[in-house]
């Protein structure tokens, strides 16, 4: 395998409604400043990727204007994928790979605030069996939530203490969109949303874009005086059928993390995308995370949840701390479908 | 450094108007069963599955690979989802290739899919306020200025879609996937049927398709204990251009002459008329069929109907293209593309049937998408690269 780094990330402030920009607007900025920050020229970049999805924008073909921000003139190598930016990712990470690209640029973009976004996921639904009954994606989520209260696995408490924590720690994220102190007693005693979610354990509803610039090997190096290496990425999906599942594991991260080497050392930093506080504790069993490990400094999924884009931002999160030299290897994961039905697991290191 | 793919393993479904007879996940079901049993695998030998089709509005369903999961046999393995436009099931096949050709992958399955009668494709694909101005007039309506474009340019004869349209629905008649199939097709046929967006009359125009297409891509080693006659990946390539801009040239487009350069020069091909043996072109209305021979390299500009009006794209010509009827005879949208990328491995490995050529030893993948913006393309062979 080819050494890969992420040498460059930008995201724009997450906001709960962006009504001021579309898309193309939105990640302009966002695609000059990852491009600037790795000191690869525009036209030296090899690759283009992206993940965005016509349902969040409500219209098809979302990802044919969003090419528009990268200036593809003269024509560039450019895919898309209708996943998560991380995925995009994945596929710029195979590119390198492949030994046809030296460097790309991975962007993403959602504005969830375009429709009704927990009834939009229901279309993500099996058409035939599951999405006629329309379970949203907030009961979904409770659902997954009582088969871990059930089993001991974890507690209301436990997760409002993973709201509190999140929150507490996107002070020191500007771009984070809901940050502040919480009092656990106080998050408690509030009425649930859909037993036994409560507002504080579900996400943000956010607008939002991020680009990521990967390098090979001696690129990266002459380019990033510290770049976040790649050691490992791997994803895996799950059944689709809630019933054949056991919704208090993610077999597909524990799968994902073994195949990425996660289970071969510890981290000094880990930024999951669980957009719900008890998903946070599946994953951390999943990946076998140390107690004391800081896990989502930036505030994580329950922070800012811009569809398409929160997997890549933790990507771009657990390479920044890496690129500050505040963590020597971290791990970064991203997760897509109801449940955490699929799941993408990264090690990185500097 | 890549390593060596090549394919092993295709099938498709029946294409038709209305696949009732099956769900989508089906219909992905069968292209993929086929592809396996034509490889002499099973869903337990496949490491990964690239997953491909165009807007979700299509059928519905929002990113549907999450719930057609379980009818691939993905449970435990990675997935990916591609959607580049109409280019998709080409660009599918490709990041399936590059699974294996970064020696991630042993054997990687590749579906892309189209349930159009799910929903009504034209609207799907008409943009709407406030996004931009909708034209509410489909893709026929979206690309015949650039055809009348062309004939004003090349001053190409006006029945040269006519025959275009003739050659591609008797060539359909030998494929028994074929979707349209019209037994005794005429030239007079087609001209007198309905004008629809002038110049594309209603036989020049390709159908609205149920249809799925998979394939197995094998790594070297795993190609080794393959059954039939492998298709070997010589190169790929993907190109994408804005879709407007003042004076982007929109019937001859750049991304797709780069794509082309780009992919003879990475197999080696320095003529591509004379060392192509086919063609499987993604040809939805029948004059594209000569702007992208000059889009290809295998004319001069505004001479790409001449190949056309002399035969050489025919069954019998030096350079025959659409052997299976094209996408003129099925349009699946999302596999339309993959689907010129499996006929031209068909023709290599000798199983194309009834439409089957003698002798194809390197034939050419070609699928485009968006406004003429989006460019997917591959060069399989008999040779091991």
């Amino acid at each position: 395998m080819r050494d890969v780094a992420i040498v460059s990330f930008a995201q724009v402030p997450n906001v709960r409604r962006e009504l001021d920009r579309n898309e193309v607007e939105m990640l302009m900025p966002v695609v000059t400043e990852a491009i600037e920050a790795s000191g690869i020229g525009r036209k030296e970049i090899d690759f283009t990727v992206s993940g965005s999805c016509d349902y969040i924008a409500g219209q098809p073909f979302a990802f044919v204007s969003g090419i528009d921000a990268v200036g593809p003139w003269p024509p560039i190598n450019e895919s898309h994928v209708e996943m998560d930016g991380a995925w995009a990712l994945y596929e710029a990470w195979v590119k390198i790979q492949t030994g046809q690209a030296d460097s790309a640029l991975v962007y993403a973009f959602g504005k969830s605030s375009m429709g009704d976004i927990t009834e939009v996921l229901t279309l993500q639904l099996d058409p035939y069996y599951l999405a006629p009954l329309w379970p949203d994606a907030v009961s979904l989520a409770a659902l997954q939530a009582r088969v871990l209260l059930d089993r001991g696995h974890a507690t209301e408490r436990a997760m409002a203490e993973v709201a509190a924590r999140s929150r507490r720690s996107a002070k020191a994220n500007p771009n984070a969109q809901l940050r502040g102190d919480f009092e656990i007693e106080k998050l408690l005693a509030e009425p649930y949303l859909v037993s036994p979610l409560r507002k504080h354990d579900c996400p943000p509803i956010t607008d939002g874009a991020a680009a990521i610039v990967l390098a090979a090997g001696d690129l990266a190096k002459k380019k990033c005086r510290r770049p976040a290496w790649i050691r490992g990425i791997d994803h895996r999906i799950e059944s689709h059928a809630l019933g054949a599942r056991n919704l208090a594991r993610s077999r597909s991260t524990e799968i994902a993390a073994e195949k990425a080497g996660a289970f071969a050392g510890s981290f000094d930093v880990a930024e999951l995308h669980a957009p719900f506080t008890h998903q946070e504790l599946i994953l951390r069993d999943a990946l076998r995370l140390d107690p004391k490990l800081s896990v989502n400094p930036s505030g994580g999924a329950l922070s800012a949840n811009a569809l398409m884009v929160a997997g890549l931002i933790r990507l771009g999160e657990a390479a920044r701390r890496i690129h500050a030299g505040e963590a020597r290897r971290a791990l970064a994961h991203a997760t897509s479908g109801p449940c955490l039905q699929q799941n993408l697991v990264c090690v990185m290191e500097g | 450094m890549a390593e060596r793919c090549a394919v092993v393993g295709i099938g498709q479904t029946k294409h038709d108007v209305k696949r009732i007879d099956v769900s989508m996940p089906g219909l992905v079901r069968e292209a993929a069963l086929r592809a396996l049993e034509d490889a002499e695998l099973t869903f337990a030998d496949i490491d990964a599955v690239v997953i491909g089709k165009a807007p979700d509005m299509f059928e519905g369903v929002m990113m549907p690979e999450l719930f057609l999961a379980d009818a691939l046999g993905c449970a435990g393995k990675p997935m990916l989802r591609v959607h580049t436009a109409g280019s998709v099931g080409g660009s599918t096949a490709i990041v399936a290739a590059s699974l294996v050709q970064a020696g991630i992958h042993e054997r990687v399955l590749t579906v892309s899919y189209e349930k159009q009668s799910e929903s009504n494709a034209m609207w799907a694909l008409t943009v709407k306020i406030p996004f931009q101005q909708a034209v509410v007039a489909g893709a026929g309506g979206y690309f015949a200025p650039l055809i009348r474009a062309y004939i004003r340019r090349s001053g190409a004869p006006d029945d040269t879609g006519i025959r275009v349209a003739l050659k591609d629905r008797t060539n359909a008649l030998q494929n028994p996937y074929a979707h349209l199939v019209f037994p005794g097709i005429s030239f007079e046929q087609v001209a007198s049927s309905p004008m629809l967006w002038d110049p594309i009359r209603y036989l020049e125009t390709c159908p609205s398709s149920d249809g799925a297409c998979a394939m197995v891509l094998a790594s070297e080693k795993a190609t080794a204990s393959a059954p039939g006659k492998p298709a070997w990946i010589h190169a790929t390539a993907m190109k994408s251009e804005p879709t407007m801009f003042a004076g982007r040239d929109q019937v001859n487009p750049r991304a797709g002459r780069d794509c082309a350069a780009e992919l003879y020069r990475k197999a080696g091909i320095t003529n591509p008329r004379k060392e192509f043996d086919m063609a499987e072109i993604y040809v939805p209305f029948s004059w594209f069929e000569p702007m992208w021979m000059e889009n290809l390299g295998f004319a001069e500009p505004n001479e790409g109907w001449k190949m056309t009006y002399e035969g050489a794209t025919a069954m019998d010509g030096d350079l025959p293209v659409n052997c299976s009827g094209g996408v003129l005879s099925s349009n699946p949208i999302g596999a339309s593309g993959m689907l010129r990328f499996a006929e031209a491995a068909m023709q290599v490995r000798e199983q194309a049937g009834a439409h089957q050529l003698d002798g194809v030893r390197r034939a050419l993948g070609h699928a485009y998408g968006g406004g003429s913006q989006f460019f997917s393309m591959w060069v399989v062979a008999s040779d091991r690269p």
